[in-house]
C-alpha cells in the first residue's frame, strides 16, 4: 500500500517534471523568436573558478568600464596574481600607463566632471555584484535599447532611466524595444490601455554576434563577481577540508562519548 | 584544621624516578596558591547532572562556545576595523580583502552572530518545553533573559558597525522607536544618537558599547547564569528534581558527574554544530541575504532608502509585531511587551508540573501555537508590510500574546499526567 503510494507519487513527479521541462523548452523557443521577451528570468550562470573567463572579463573591464568606473578596493597586483596573468602581459596590456601595480584600480575620470556629464558619478563597481547580484548585472548589460527621449539616447529595462550610456552598443549593436498594448482595469472600473515591453528588435548589428556578445557579458559579470569577493575561490576550497576534518573530529568524539556512557545505566 | 591530602603514594612496581614528578609538582604548587583542582573536583566532577538530558540540552554549552568565538574573532576585527562614518565601510572591505585571513575572521563573526541567536532561541525553547523557568529556577530564567536582552543590544549595535546602507537605515528605524516615548522621546533619541541624525557620533558610541560595555555585561550575566544553574542544578526532560532522590552516598540517584559524562557528550554536540557552522561560513556566508544582506554591501547613504527595510532575521518576529499595529507608539509598546513578557513566565505558568511530557493537550497546543507564531512572525518581518502580510501579522501577534496572557488560566485547568518518581532513561 505504502509502496504503491510511493510509486504513484514518483510517477506523478516524473510526469510533472517532463511536462515542466517541455513547458520551459517551449517558453525558451518562443522567447528565442522574440528577443529579450523573457529577460527577467535571465541568469548569469558564471563560474568564478574559470580563470580564462576572469581574464577575458578583466580585459573587458579595462577596455570598456574603467573609463568611468573604479574598483577602489582592488589592487592591480592582487588582480593580476589571482587571475594568473603573467607579469609582462599584465603590465603591457592591463596596467594603465603611469599606474603602479600596487595601486588600486581607479578610473582616471575626475568625479566632478563625471557628475557634470552624467548627472551623477558612475558608481564604484567593487561590490556591485554583491549588492545587486550577478543576474542583475547580466540583465542590466543585456537590456539596453534605443530611447530618443533620454539624454544618452539609451534606456535600460533592468534599471529604467539609467544615467549610463549604451557604451557596449559598438559590440552589441542597437536594439529597439517593441511594445504591446495591454488593457488594464483600474480600481474604479475604468479601462486604460498601457504599453508593456514585449521584445527587442535588432536595428543595427554590432561587431559581435549575439552569442559572442552574450559570452562577453558573462565574462565581464564573472569578473565583477570575482572582484566582489576575491577570496571566494580560496574560501570554498579551504571549506571542503575544514568540513572533512570536523566530520572526522565529530566521529571520534562520538566514539569517545559512547565509550564513556557505557557506564551509565 | 583540615590538612591537605598527601600526594597519592606511588604504587608502581618500577623504580621511582629521581626527584618529584614535575607536572604533579607544578600542579601541587599551583593548587596551594589557587584552588584549580578543588574547582574541577567540586564544580565539574562533583556536579551531578541528570542523566536523561536529550538533544535540547546541547544548546547551553553551544551558546558558551559561540560567545567565546565572538569574543576572539571580535578582538581580531577591532585590530583593523576603524569606526567613523568615513572609514568604517572601507575598513571592513580592507579586512575582507587585504588582511590575511581577514575574510575568515569576519565571516566567523557575522555567522557567529546569527548562530548565537539560533542556539539561544533553541536553548530558550527547551525551557518552555520542560518548564525550566519554574521554581526553584526563576532567577536562573531571569538572568538568562537579561543575557538575551544584552545579546539583542550587542547584535543590534554590531550590525550598525559595517556602516552599510541597511546598517544605517536599520539604526534609523530602531533608534526612532525611542522617540515614541511621550514627553522625553525626541530628546532621548537625540541623546542616543549624539546628533540630529544617525551619524559619526552614533557609530562611534555604538562601537564603544559593542566592544567594551556589552561584552563585559554579557560575561558577567553569563557567569551569574552559570552560578545560578549550579546552585539549583539543571532541570531535565522529565521536570523531576533529582536532588530529592539521593543514594546512601548523598549523590542524586539519577545524576551523573558533569565531567566526564557531559563534557564528552557536549564535545559531540560541538562537533555537529561546527560542521553546520563551517558549511555556512565557507560555502554560503550570506545565506541568501539572511545572515548578510545585499543592501549592506552598499555604503550608508542617508539619501537612498533601501527598497524595504528589514532587520536581520533574529529580530524580525518583533519587527512584524511593531508593524502589525497602525499606530507607531502602540506598535513600539507592543514590541517592548513582546520581549519583556518572557520575564514573567515563571509566574504566568500555574501548572503543577514542569515538563510538557506530563502536561495536557491545552498546554501542548498553546506551546505549539506560540512556536509557529514566532516563526511565522519572523518570516513576516522580512516581507513588505502590505496586504495579506499585515493581516497575517495581526493574527499571529494576537496568538503570540494569547500564549502569555492566557497562560495563568489554561495551565491551571489543563489536565496533567502523574509525574514518575525517577527520571526516564534508556541506556544506549
Amino acid at each position: 500500500m505504502r509502496i504503491d503510494g510511493c510509486r504513484t507519487g514518483m510517477l506523478a513527479a516524473l510526469l510533472a517534471a517532463a511536462v515542466f521541462a517541455q513547458g520551459t523548452a517551449q517558453a525558451a523557443e518562443e522567447a528565442g523568436s522574440r528577443l529579450g521577451a523573457d529577460w527577467q528570468t535571465w541568469q548569469a550562470n558564471t563560474d568564478v573558478s574559470n580563470i580564462a573567463s576572469l581574464q577575458r572579463g578583466a580585459r573587458n573591464f579595462t577596455n570598456y568600464c574603467l573609463g568611468c568606473h573604479s574598483l577602489k578596493y582592488v589592487r592591480w597586483s592582487r588582480m593580476g596574481a589571482d587571475l594568473a596573468i603573467p607579469q609582462p602581459l599584465f603590465e603591457k596590456y592591463l596596467l594603465p600607463p603611469g599606474d603602479k601595480p600596487l595601486q588600486y584600480i581607479l578610473t582616471s575620470m575626475p568625479a566632478a566632471d563625471a557628475e557634470a556629464w552624467f548627472g551623477k558619478t558612475p558608481p564604484d563597481l567593487s561590490l556591485m555584484a554583491r549588492a545587486r547580484s550577478k543576474d542583475y548585472l547580466y540583465q542590466f548589460l543585456k537590456t539596453f535599447y534605443i530611447d530618443p527621449t533620454r539624454q544618452t539616447g539609451a534606456n535600460n529595462l533592468r534599471l529604467p532611466t539609467t544615467a549610463m550610456p549604451a557604451v557596449l552598443s559598438e559590440l552589441e549593436g542597437l536594439k529597439r524595444a517593441v511594445y504591446r498594448s495591454v488593457e488594464k482595469r483600474s480600481d474604479d472600473g475604468r479601462v486604460t490601455t498601457e504599453q508593456e515591453f514585449d521584445h527587442f528588435e535588432q536595428v543595427v548589428p554590432g561587431r559581435l554576434s549575439t552569442e559572442e556578445y552574450d559570452a562577453f557579458v558573462r565574462d565581464t559579470v564573472n569578473f565583477l563577481d570575482y572582484v566582489g569577493e576575491p577570496s571566494q575561490v580560496a574560501r570554498r576550497s579551504l571549506g571542503v577540508w575544514v568540513v572533512l576534518f570536523l566530520l572526522v573530529f565529530t566521529w571520534l568524539a562520538w566514539l569517545m562519548k559512547r565509550e564513556y556512557w557505557k557506564d551509565v545505566h | 584544621m583540615a590538612s591537605r591530602p598527601e600526594p597519592a603514594a606511588r604504587t608502581h612496581s618500577h623504580p621511582p624516578a629521581k626527584g618529584p614528578d614535575p607536572a604533579q609538582g607544578l600542579m601541587a604548587w599551583i593548587n596551594k596558591r589557587l584552588p584549580v583542582q578543588e574547582f574541577i573536583d567540586s564544580q565539574l566532577k562533583g556536579y551531578y547532572a541528570p542523566k536523561n538530558f536529550n538533544i535540547w540540552y546541547f544548546f547551553g554549552s553551544l551558546a558558551l562556545l559561540v560567545l567565546v568565538m565572538q569574543l576572539l574573532t571580535g578582538i581580531f576585527l577591532t585590530m583593523f576595523y576603524k569606526p567613523g562614518e568615513l572609514t568604517a565601510f572601507d575598513s571592513v572591505e580592507f579586512i575582507m580583502r587585504e588582511v590575511d585571513w581577514g575574510w575568515l575572521i569576519r565571516y566567523l563573526h557575522s555567522t557567529g552572530a546569527s548562530a548565537f541567536f539560533i542556539v539561544v532561541y533553541l536553548h530558550m525553547f527547551r525551557a518552555f518545553l520542560y518548564g525550566s523557568y519554574k521554581a526553584p529556577r526563576e532567577l536562573l530564567w531571569l538572568v538568562g533573559m537579561l543575557v538575551y536582552l544584552a545579546l539583542m543590544a550587542e547584535a543590534f549595535m554590531g550590525y550598525v558597525l559595517p556602516w552599510g546602507n541597511m546598517s544605517f537605515w536599520g539604526a534609523q528605524v530602531i533608534v526612532n522607536l525611542f522617540g515614541t516615548i511621550p514627553g522625553i522621546g525626541p530628546g532621548l533619541v537625540e541623546w542616543i544618537r549624539g546628533d540630529y541624525g544617525i551619524a559619526d557620533a552614533t557609530l562611534d558610541r555604538f562601537f564603544a558599547l559593542h566592544v567594551a560595555f556589552l561584552p563585559l555585561a554579557l560575561l558577567l550575566l553569563v557567569l551569574l547564569h552559570l552560578v545560578a544553574v549550579r546552585t539549583t542544578g539543571s532541570n531535565n526532560p522529565d521536570g523531576i528534581e533529582i536532588k530529592e532522590k539521593v543514594g546512601p552516598d548523598g549523590k542524586p540517584l539519577d545524576g551523573i558527574p558533569f565531567h566526564p559524562y557531559y563534557t564528552v557528550k557536549d564535545v559531540v554536540g560541538v562537533g555537529v554544530f561546527l560542521v553546520l557552522f563551517a558549511i555556512i561560513v565557507f560555502f554560503v556566508p550570506t545565506l541568501g541575504g539572511l545572515f548578510l544582506e545585499a543592501p549592506n554591501f552598499e555604503p550608508a547613504n542617508p539619501l537612498s532608502t533601501p527598497e524595504h527595510i528589514a532587520p536581520v532575521w533574529y529580530f524580525t518576529p518583533y519587527y512584524a509585531i511593531l508593524r502589525a499595529v497602525p499606530d507607531q507608539r502602540m506598535g513600539a509598546l507592543l514590541m517592548l511587551l513582546a520581549v519583556t513578557l518572557f520575564l514573567f513566565l515563571p509566574w504566568l505558568d500555574r501548572s503543577p508540573v514542569k515538563s510538557m511530557r506530563y502536561r495536557g493537550w491545552i498546554s501542548r497546543t498553546a506551546l505549539a501555537v506560540f512556536a509557529v507564531s514566532f516563526v511565522v512572525l519572523g518570516y513576516l518581518g522580512l516581507q513588505p508590510a502590505e496586504g495579506l502580510f499585515v493581516i497575517l501579522a495581526r493574527i499571529f501577534t494576537v496568538l503570540y500574546f494569547a500564549f502569555f496572557l492566557l497562560m495563568p488560566f489554561y495551565t491551571r485547568i489543563d489536565a496533567v499526567k502523574p509525574v514518575p518518581e525517577r527520571v526516564v532513561y534508556h541506556a544506549h
